[in-house]
């Protein structure tokens, strides 16, 4: 303790970092290790799916029809290449449609939990610290939304979008459309938790000092309020990020998510569906359970930083 | 009493209010009605006086108070797509998911609670400790995957059960029963299981903790030291006061089971509302989207006002602020 306390500038912010308490409650947590594990290898695998994939599936070019159908670890009876993984209906080889979809999966994932944080944290804020109309106006809008589950939310603003915008531009906006849907569908928790905890704050003694300073409202939230609110809010990020993709993933299978030509992981489990009865299992399968691998992850991930963030609990 | 229910009662009608003025301005601008009704031949003139006579001129307030009116009526026009009344058609296919969310929405329960209450009563063992492990899976799983996986066992390989549709129907009235046929109860079980298991596995998870908590408190132990049976003890008096928030949670889940149906229903081609609606999306088909999303809202809202009013009855502890904490 003394240690610490003695030597505080000579230290650097990784060592902070690892000495901090939700490092040693990560380091202890076997199961949270093993998340952490998974999920990194996979955001690693997507994000550097350009230099790693053996083949692009977005350049019809490279595609070989006669490789279709090949299953994993055999050779294919026309042309005798091998795939890892086998490929699917147009040749296309699994293990690298799995790596580009993952990456567009991920990317909406992000997107979508980042719009509906921000969108959240500022409502919230605002509500919280503001009250009176805003406040009242923002909750009601949040009971209405609450009382709808969210596929449904993002379903229905993901159709009204899609009407909105001409067809020619339908397939190239899809991706952006997608994830406004989804993040417009999930902003009512992140204002729910940061009104709580602004109002909370703002009544506290340091934001009393700021304000009798003279500081304008607008810094006070994002410098002094902001910062003490953020703990929870990552806490439902990421199990945001989980149920993010896995919206995106069941509205791609729905067909009306991402267009075909850039397939996600819930557009491959779609395909793979259909060559189930004729006995390719290998389409299905293989992003089923990277889908599967990637939301269990961030899934535990998330309610280990709930545990770990929560000072009850230590 | 009577304010709060006035309360919410206008609150209900005021978000009705705010989806049909959505659902409306699907129409108005999406598309143009006319250039989808009239064909490419049609001059500017006739479209004009086609216009005119649908009243498309109206100013926006009298063409949303008619919209309001025949929606009421359950006037939703006709499909861009089927070409069909859209009421018809939501009608006909109505009795399927009706079907579908009942069978599910009952075994959620009892699997749920009985499950529930098996792992908070043995907290230990191996069948609880397995129990868990999959429910946690069971709530990472999307719907539909679980659905593909269910088809791809018990259809695709074991071949028990089958993978779409609803079997044979028998015709009672109007309403399209699947119940009274072998082929449609074989049919049901599939999507029923996968439509049901998430609420299964949230209800089970709810269930366990109450129990858990309410047995620590007292008059269970009083209830013990009177030297009752642990049979009595668990599901005379522990069980019974579980089941409060239970039934108003699952009531309120009834309306996240229809909206579920939309995948299941896509899955298994099931001939329901949902499938119905998919369609219309990737369609652009306004007529029955509109219509679609007014029942949704409909089936959600009364069902909030019903629970919320049924918890103002039962809890008299709520009755102050209950408006302000709901979830």
């Amino acid at each position: 303790m003394s240690d610490k306390t003695q030597t505080p500038v000579s230290r650097s912010w990784l060592f902070r970092a690892w000495d901090s308490d939700v490092a040693y409650s990560f380091r202890t947590s076997p199961v949270a290790i093993v998340a952490g594990f998974v999920a990194l290898a996979i955001i690693l695998l997507a994000i550097l799916a350009p230099w790693i994939a053996p083949h692009n599936p977005y350049d019809p070019s490279t595609l070989n029809l006669m490789d279709g159908f090949t299953p994993p670890m055999e050779p294919n009876a026309f042309t005798g290449n091998v795939y890892w993984l086998g490929t699917d209906n147009q040749g296309r080889d699994i293990f690298s449609t799995l790596l580009y979809g993952a990456r567009i999966s991920l990317f909406v994932g992000f997107a979508a939990v980042l719009f509906a944080m921000v969108l959240g944290i500022a409502a919230g804020l605002a509500a919280g610290y503001r009250g009176g109309w805003v406040d009242s106006l923002l909750m009601r809008v949040a009971d209405v939304q609450l009382s709808f589950p969210s596929i449904l939310i993002a379903l229905l603003i993901f159709g009204v979008a899609r009407g909105f915008i001409p067809p020619a531009h339908r397939e190239t906006m899809a991706i952006w459309v997608l994830i406004v849907a989804i993040g417009l569908s999930d902003w009512v928790q992140y204002a729910r938790v940061v009104r709580g905890a602004t109002m909370v704050e703002k009544n506290k003694e340091y934001v009393q000092a700021a304000r009798v300073i003279g500081a304008h409202p607008l810094k006070i939230l994002v410098r002094h309020i902001l910062p003490n609110v953020m703990g929870p809010v990552l806490v439902i990020a990421t199990i945001g990020l989980a149920l993010a993709i896995i919206a995106e993933a069941t509205l791609s299978f729905l067909g009306v998510g991402v267009p075909p030509t850039q397939p996600s992981l819930g557009t491959l489990i779609r395909i793979g569906q259909q060559y189930l009865f004729s006995g390719e299992w290998w389409i299905l399968l293989f992003p089923s359970i990277t889908l599967l691998a990637l939301a269990l992850a961030v899934n535990l991930l998330g309610d280990w930083l709930r545990d770990a963030l929560n000072p009850r609990l230590r | 009493m009577l304010a709060f229910i006035i309360r919410r009662v206008l609150q209900s009608v005021l978000v009705m209010l705010v989806v049909a003025l959505v659902s409306f301005s699907l129409f108005r601008f999406v598309g143009d009605p006319i250039s989808s009704m009239v064909g490419q031949e049609a001059s500017i003139a006739d479209r004009e006086a086609l216009r005119d006579a649908l009243g498309l001129n109206d100013p926006f307030l009298m063409q949303f108070i008619r919209f309001v009116g025949d929606a009421i009526q359950g006037n939703f026009g006709i499909s861009y797509r089927l070409q069909q009344p859209v009421m018809e058609l939501i009608l006909s296919r109505l009795p399927a998911t009706i079907e579908l969310a009942l069978v599910s929405g009952v075994m959620a329960f009892i699997f749920g609670v009985g499950f529930g209450v098996y792992t908070a009563l043995r907290r230990k063992g191996w069948v609880s400790n397995t129990i868990m492990t999959v429910s946690l899976i069971g709530v990472s799983l999307p719907t539909f995957l679980i659905g593909v996986l269910l088809i791809w066992v018990f259809a695709v390989e074991l071949q028990w059960l089958p993978s779409f549709g609803r079997g044979d129907v028998v015709d009672l009235g109007w309403w399209r029963t699947g119940f009274l046929t072998h082929s449609g109860r074989l049919s049901l079980i599939l999507p029923a299981i996968t439509l049901g298991l998430y609420q299964m596995t949230l209800i089970m998870r709810l269930v366990r903790a109450e129990m858990m908590e309410v047995l620590r408190t007292d008059y269970i132990k009083f209830a013990r030291a009177r030297g009752l049976t642990n049979r009595a003890v668990h599901f005379g008096h522990a069980l019974k006061n579980t089941l409060v928030p239970v039934i108003t949670i699952t009531g309120l889940q009834l309306g996240s089971i229809i909206a579920f149906a939309i995948i299941t229903e896509t899955v298994f081609q099931w001939p329901g509302v949902g499938a119905l609606f998919i369609n219309s999306v990737r369609f652009v088909d306004v007529p029955v989207m509109a219509a679609y999303l007014m029942l949704i809202a409909l089936i959600f809202v009364v069902i909030n006002l019903i629970v919320d009013l049924l918890y103002y009855v039962v809890d008299p502890r709520l009755r102050v602020d209950r408006a302000k904490t709901r979830h």
